[in-house]
């Protein structure tokens, strides 16, 4: 009921340069496994090579990776995954700003590169797994089949980025860390312990292909400056923005109206309409969600019949909500046992029975429990 | 373990080696004049004169640098700036487009900080610059050009380039020709002062000598602007202490590759078209690039259709066979290779190439590892294909 196999697999290590991914190479290399370590190289310039400009895969990022895997002693090698990444998550990434809605890039890229592109291509060249430094459990049943969940240690936990693993995906995915109850802390020592140099190297929190952490900036410079109208939800104009896709559903700083609301408490925005370029605004009662439909939803493994009772995770480090969900004409059907609030069509919804990870989908549209707010 | 990639760097000869650490233990700067001093500056005399008679120049030619890199830095920047000095209309740079990166970036630099005009002259299908092409370019305006530099024989592919000619074309217009010959060294006879080049650049590890040292041969007509300020060791166009135990090692390896050229000619050239035979056995479909017949005796080179260069390397690495895509990496991420390109190679073709080079420690049975790995090598790396 483990995921260390009794047969060495040939895997390979997709290895960022950061200290997980590299502890996560070297245990796979202990366990007997025959370990390849790969750095993808998802820049869209490849000039940042050359200049070194910080992200997620400049000339530091890969050296360091290089350097991991030549202490850990296994062949390394540098793959270039920048157009299908280009394609396939950053222009992804834009169309669902631009469209009003706030996607998760790390989802995507674990669903359509690390798990797809980069999956495809080591089955195609003789491997068997592909191994990263995630925090989250497969778990092999007597009968072979697998199931992800979530990491021994829950404050860790990662499950929620690979929920968009189908079964193919998973019987192929290796995730070395999430066996064990490690604090960052603990996996920094293992690094050092293992003479891993990336053992003190800060954390990557930052969207990898945005180097300098600004969002907003990014988006205006992919889809420009567009004043709008903000507006409470009767429609009176309470200022202006400038780009509809600049706001998150439950966003309240930044928002920069002049005069506060009657009764003095903070306004929210409640919705983004890219299409008449306006940001809604209210208070925080109106951004409770009861009810919401997903599209897209895929499966770790069958896909549930009939109404179930499940918990969801709608945000990466969020917390997790009892809901009931159904599938609907190939969507999902979600409602929530509480209202919650912050939940943006675009985003991911992970159902969980119990630590098991049983599918995701995206969010399409969202019911209210205020009858005035929209959807 | 196949290690069929001695054009990266080969195994240092048992003589260099000797002659290295019996100089490594000696102290002495070849600067110094106490006795220390002039110990070591026979040693570096000596070893230039034997450097001199290898490569067909005067004791006097020989400008020792930090390896072929820096001789070329030295040969392009050095020499434009000088020529340019001395006429401020010398502005132009005539280079072959599959030059080693040592001349082609330098060559670039030049045209993005210094006011160059950097001018590319064509290439046949083997990517051989004919001497009619350097003609026509230097005569659309002689008295506009700085210098032309074209390699003696291509690192990737294997091309042998007339250098004679080309010297002889250069000279007619007075023009400097330059050429990188860190891969003919050994392979082909190389004789400076026969060539009528106007700089050589050759290098100490592709011939069997320790990495870290290299050459400019430099006609005595010729003073280019140092890239290296300092105590003027060189000929003062090229300062730093020299590396006594290197300079030793380096000039051995020379001398020694330089009378075993004939034989290492035949003998690893026969070596080598076993190799292109075995490979064209396994996977008919391969092609050879690079002149068939008139290239360097050691290189083989084949673009594989429908395969990924990388995806091949890491086939071949995980059987113990060690080869190279023969193109430059930036950060490891392999781009078609400027010289396959350059040729007319269809892009898709260019991307899955691979280099095997072989050099003094080859054996018949590091071509039958291949041999028996390539096929299936490429089979499935048919299968990942073209990402």
């Amino acid at each position: 009921m483990t995921e260390t196999s009794p047969r060495p697999l040939r895997v390979l290590a997709a290895m960022s340069g950061g200290v997980d991914s590299a502890v996560a190479a070297a245990r796979a290399a202990e366990a007997g496994h025959d370990v390849t370590g790969v750095h993808l190289a998802l820049s869209a310039n490849p000039q940042s090579f050359r200049t070194g400009a910080r992200g997620c895969c400049t000339i530091e990022d890969s050296r360091d990776a290089r350097r991991a895997a030549d202490v850990i002693g296994i062949p390394f090698y540098v793959w270039d995954l920048a157009e299908r990444f280009r394609e396939d998550v950053v222009e992804d990434f834009v169309a669902e700003y631009e469209a009003g809605r706030t996607p998760n890039p790390c989802l995507r890229c674990n669903e359509k590169i690390k798990f797809a592109a980069l999956l495809d291509k080591a089955l195609a060249l003789g491997f068997d797994a592909v191994c990263t430094g995630h925090y989250a459990k497969v778990v092999t049943l007597a009968d072979g089949t697998r199931e992800l969940h979530r990491a021994s240690d829950e404050a860790k936990d990662q499950s929620y980025v690979l929920g968009v693993l189908d079964e193919r995906q998973l019987a192929h995915a290796m995730f070395p860390l999430g066996d064990t109850v490690t604090t960052k802390d603990e996996i920094r020592a293992e690094a050092e312990r293992r003479g891993l140099a990336v053992a003190k190297k800060p954390d990557s929190h930052d969207i990898c292909f945005i180097a300098d952490g600004d969002t907003q900036g990014f988006l205006a410079s992919r889809l420009g400056r567009a004043e709008g109208d903000i507006v409470d939800e009767s429609g009176n104009r309470l200022g202006s923005h400038d780009g509809a896709y600049g706001f998150t559903i439950g966003q309240r700083k930044g928002l920069r109206i002049g005069h506060p609301a009657p009764d003095g408490k903070p306004r929210y925005v409640l919705d983004i309409s890219p299409v008449n370029n306006t940001v809604t605004v209210g208070p925080a009662e109106a951004l409770d969600v009861t009810a919401l439909t997903a599209i897209r939803p895929r499966w770790c493994g069958r896909a549930p019949e009939g109404p179930g009772t499940y918990t969801a995770q709608l945000r990466a480090h969020g917390g997790e909500t009892e809901v009931t969900a159904e599938l609907v004409d190939g969507g999902l059907r979600v409602s929530f046992t509480e209202p919650v609030r912050g939940v943006a069509p675009g985003q991911a919804i992970v159902l969980y029975d119990g630590t098991r990870v049983v599918g995701s989908a995206t969010i399409a549209t969202t019911t209210r429990r205020t009858a005035a707010a929209l959807s | 373990m196949a290690y069929l990639d001695h054009a990266a760097t080969t195994p240092m000869l048992p003589e260099a080696v000797e002659a290295m650490t019996a100089q490594l233990t000696a102290t002495g700067n070849a600067s110094s004049l106490h006795a220390a001093g002039r110990r070591a500056r026979r040693t570096v005399e000596e070893a230039r004169e034997a450097l001199a008679e290898a490569l067909g120049a005067r004791p006097s030619e020989v400008v020792l640098t930090s390896g072929g890199t820096e001789a070329d830095n030295l040969a392009v920047k050095g020499l434009y700036w000088s020529r340019r000095d001395a006429d401020p209309r010398r502005v132009r740079v005539l280079a072959s487009p599959v030059e080693h990166h040592a001349v082609l970036d330098a060559v670039h630099w030049l045209g993005e900080h210094e006011g160059a005009t950097v001018e590319y002259l064509p290439v046949d299908a083997y990517g051989r610059v004919h001497p009619d092409a350097l003609c026509e370019a230097v005569a659309r305006d002689p008295g506009s050009v700085a210098l032309a530099t074209v390699m003696w024989a291509n690192n990737e592919i294997g091309t042998i380039m007339p250098i004679g000619e080309l010297a002889a074309v250069a000279a007619e217009f007075d023009v400097p020709l330059h050429s990188d010959a860190v891969q003919a060294v050994g392979q082909v006879p190389v004789d400076f002062a026969a060539s009528g080049l106007a700089a050589m650049t050759v290098s100490g590890h592709k011939i069997g000598g320790p990495y870290g040292i290299g050459a400019l041969l430099l006609g005595r007509t010729h003073s280019p602007v140092p890239v290296l300020h300092g105590g003027g060791q060189e000929r003062h166009v090229r300062s730093g202490t020299l590396d006594v135990p290197a300079v030793a090692a380096f000039a051995t390896a020379a001398r020694i590759a330089t009378e075993h050229r004939e034989r290492f000619a035949r003998e690893v050239g026969a070596l080598r078209d076993e190799l292109v035979e075995a490979v064209r056995t396994a996977v008919p479909d391969a092609v050879l690039g690079g002149d068939p017949h008139d290239r360097l005796p050691a290189n083989a080179h084949f673009s594989f259709p429908g395969c990924e260069g990388d995806s091949l390397l890491l086939l071949l690495d995980a059987q113990g066979i060690e080869c190279s895509t023969g193109s430059a990496c930036t950060a490891g991420v392999a781009q078609p290779s400027h010289v396959v390109l350059a040729t007319g190679t269809d892009p898709d073709l260019a991307r899955g190439t691979l280099r095997f080079t072989l050099g003094h420690t080859s054996t018949r049975a590091d071509v039958e590892a291949l041999a028996k790995a390539i096929g299936p090598a490429v089979e499935r790396a048919r299968t990942a294909g073209l990402s």
